[in-house]
């Protein structure tokens, strides 16, 4: 008996000296598929390139560029403005769902199911299809998404709150349903009302969903680029006097894309660096609201 | 590091892609090879070396790969390697394929562009056979020191086509429109007696991506072609545009959006489906090409292709918008074994019987003096146009700076101009017409 157990544990000991044999896949895809390309796009964002074989080092001035562009400027109030309405709408919304849904209704798997599904559905076809049930509307009244500005971004909002309520409603319904029973029961017995109850016990303990899910609005509002192709790609566009354009629908990601083909040479590396630009942007922002909710969160 | 590791990783690719396509050979041709290497020997021993077509048209890829096959059956020294890129990489596969020891023997040199970029790798054409097969020169290019360094596969064209039949039931006859002004007659009486004809005079004029091209790529060909004109020929994109012809340009636009069944206001939105409105016989008249001339002449049995009469001078003798991005060019640091090949397979696919004929039921129309005549109804009146001493309108939306943002910017200015035609807003789309180029080349150049 005694020998045997010596000789489990002599295996398992010999086992641990592979540790890094079993590390070895997933490692080599994360560092071929994403670690490698992330420092190769840095380097690039200081290169003049057409392609990635013949880049040229030329220091700083793709970022000088980058920040003088007016559209890109553009762009970066329209996807902070866009990601704000976003987050505000559909944490509100996915919330109430949410908690209306765990009120014990009849059919409520039924319901969970509908609304989620529009998540399933891909950002271009949820674009283009929201384009013609926008226009088949806004044609009665002489005008269409891409014709005025105001049209594309209330456009945008439903199309995405459209698309992600479900999907957050689901965190929130498993954060919900988290809340441990006898504190609902412990409040009902001391006389809580209902908005008592779901102010002060409830949502102080669900926390962590609200937590991930304002994280995962406002990182997806930010760097949404699909729907944003599909809907309004940008248009209508406002023609300046010199012949330059602002594409007043056009976030962030849709205007690196476009930078990134218009043109041969110059424009790819300037459109690089917007993209480092943007990715330093996006970890700051999730990083700094993810330390800002976190405190909020309760321990159980 | 980084070039050698993506170097890797496209011959890696390339290297798979060849096995497999080795293997796919391998797999299909084992039942015939018996009966076909009998007949072929005879004639075979006099070719030999390796093409390798870089090829440019994905819609050619089938054909080109069953022709490739045909032409190592009936030639066994020699081997032929034909590879498609992706629709809109070429510039980008052609780049990394030219790097490699084993280069494209044939490639493709689209516009004026890609002269001054891949001309000093191609070979100078002047006096070969290649040269002496060509029925007309109208689609090759020379480089600045006078090399023809490639020569057009194919050709296509564009222009108003016609439903005959239609303006024949409207009391007119297409042998009338001459001119701006005669075109203006027949499409506003049928426009003005659609409800009792129950067709209408022009298919949609749709702005949305399937169709804004129809527009702003190659209507706004007039534009270009006549400023080209007064410029004595552009030999690359100009810097500047001065838009001389805008106001022809806006007279058949005007007249096309005015004298049609959809509302204007409704065309930024698009979705009228304008190729079925003529199709169906719904519509007389549609911005459209060539490459329509099948399914439209599958429909409508007597339909004809005019040119864009726009009100400009002498336009009688105008002739259609002939053009081409598809011309090939040889390799010149290829060996001179392999480049004797590719140009004697390069004269087969274009001048054998069997072979041209499978090349012009995709192509159309081969600029080649023995290539398989085409039954094209569209690219034949094109012809007929030339023949009769009518202009030919070249190409010259190739030259537009920035392709994508530039049409987009045109896109956006003519729905504002489609949903209120205001003077303003055709101002904006000048704008965007004129000093967008501007801005545009600026882009590209930088």
């Amino acid at each position: 008996m005694k020998s045997k157990a010596i000789k489990q544990s002599s295996q398992i000991k010999s086992t641990r000296h592979f540790w890094w044999l079993f590390l070895l896949p997933v490692t080599a895809a994360f560092t071929i598929g994403f670690v490698w390309p992330f420092i190769q796009g840095i380097y690039l964002s200081f290169c003049k390139f057409k392609t990635i074989s013949s880049a040229k080092f030329i220091g700083l001035s793709n970022y000088a560029s980058a920040f003088a562009d007016e559209s890109f400027q553009h762009s970066f109030w329209y996807t902070a403005l866009t990601a704000i309405v976003c987050l505000v709408l559909i944490n509100v919304i996915a919330f109430a769902v949410a908690y209306a849904l765990t009120q014990g209704i009849k059919g409520s798997n039924i319901f969970r199911t509908i609304f989620f599904a529009p998540n399933l559905i891909g950002g271009i076809v949820l674009g283009y299809i929201w384009s013609m049930i926008f226009d088949g509307i806004l044609q009665q009244y002489g005008t269409s998404v891409v014709l005025e500005t105001k049209y594309g971004f209330w456009g945008l909002i439903i199309l995405m709150c459209w698309q992600q309520i479900g999907y957050m409603m689901i965190i929130y319904i498993a954060g919900i349903q988290a809340v441990p029973e006898d504190m609902i029961e412990a409040a009902k017995i001391d006389g809580a009302t209902k908005a008592q109850t779901l102010f002060k016990v409830i949502i102080p303990n669900v926390m962590p969903s609200i937590t991930i899910c304002t994280f995962l609005s406002l990182t997806n509002g930010f760097k949404l680029f699909d729907q944003n192709l599909a809907l309004t790609g940008g248009l209508p566009y406002e023609q300046l006097a010199d012949g330059k354009t602002i594409n007043t629908t056009e976030m962030m990601a849709l205007n690196i894309y476009n930078t990134f083909y218009s043109g041969t040479g110059a424009s790819r590396g300037v459109a690089q660096a917007k993209a480092v630009i943007f990715f330093v942007l996006v970890a700051a922002m999730g990083l700094a609201q993810l330390s800002y909710t976190r405190k909020r969160e309760v321990q159980q | 590091m980084g070039n050698i590791s993506r170097k890797q990783f496209i011959t890696l690719g390339a290297a798979s892609a060849a096995v497999l396509g080795l293997a796919g050979c391998g797999g299909s041709s084992s039942s015939d090879s018996s009966s076909s290497s009998s007949t072929s020997s005879s004639n075979s021993d006099d070719r030999s070396g390796n093409v390798y077509w870089l090829n440019f048209k994905p819609e050619l890829d089938e054909t080109a790969q069953k022709l490739a096959k045909s032409y190592m059956e009936k030639y066994p020294n020699v081997k032929v390697k034909v590879q498609t890129a992706a629709s809109g990489t070429y510039e980008q596969t052609l780049t990394s394929e030219m790097d490699k020891t084993d280069a494209p023997t044939l490639f493709n040199i689209g516009t004026t562009a890609g002269v001054k970029e891949w001309g000093s790798n191609a070979m100078d054409l002047s006096g070969t056979d290649i040269e002496k097969a060509l029925s007309t020169t109208d689609y090759t290019y020379k480089d600045s020191d006078g090399r023809l360094v490639c020569a057009g596969l194919c050709y296509e064209t564009y222009g108003i086509v016609v439903n005959a039949d239609l303006v024949e039931k409207a009391g007119h006859s297409v042998d009338d429109i001459k001119d701006f002004d005669s075109l203006k007659t027949v499409v506003e009486d049928i426009h003005k007696n659609a409800a009792t004809l129950g067709f209408d005079a022009f298919a949609a004029t749709d702005l949305d991506d399937s169709s804004s091209w129809r527009v702003t790529g190659h209507l706004a060909n007039l534009e270009y072609y006549y400023e080209e004109k007064d410029d004595g020929g552009w030999d690359a994109t100009p810097a500047t545009i001065k838009g001389t012809y805008l106001p022809n340009y806006k007279k058949i636009f005007d007249l096309a959006i005015n004298n049609s069944a959809e509302d204007p206001t409704t065309l930024s939105t698009g979705g009228h489906d304008p190729a079925t409105e003529f199709t169906s016989g719904k519509a007389a008249f549609f911005f459209t090409g060539s490459w329509d001339y099948a399914t439209i002449s599958a429909a409508q049995k007597n339909t004809t292709m005019i040119p864009y009469y726009c009100g400009v001078s002498g336009e009688e003798k105008a002739g259609l918008n002939s053009g081409t991005e598809n011309r090939l060019a040889i390799n010149d640091a290829a060996s001179d074994e392999d480049k004797k090949a590719t140009m004697d397979f390069w004269l087969w696919l274009v001048t054998d019987p069997e072979a041209s004929k499978e090349m012009v039921a995709q192509l159309g129309v081969l600029p080649y003096t023995d290539a398989a005549k085409g039954d094209n109804g569209y690219l034949n009146k094109a012809e007929e146009l030339s023949k009769a001493g009518n202009y030919t309108m070249d190409w010259a939306t190739n030259y537009q700076p920035n392709i994508d943002q530039y049409r987009k910017g045109l896109v956006s200015a003519l729905n504002s101009y489609t949903a209120d035609q205001s003077d303003a807003n055709w101002e904006t789309f000048k704008t965007a017409f004129v000093d967008g180029w501007a801005q545009n080349y600026k882009v590209e150049n930088a």
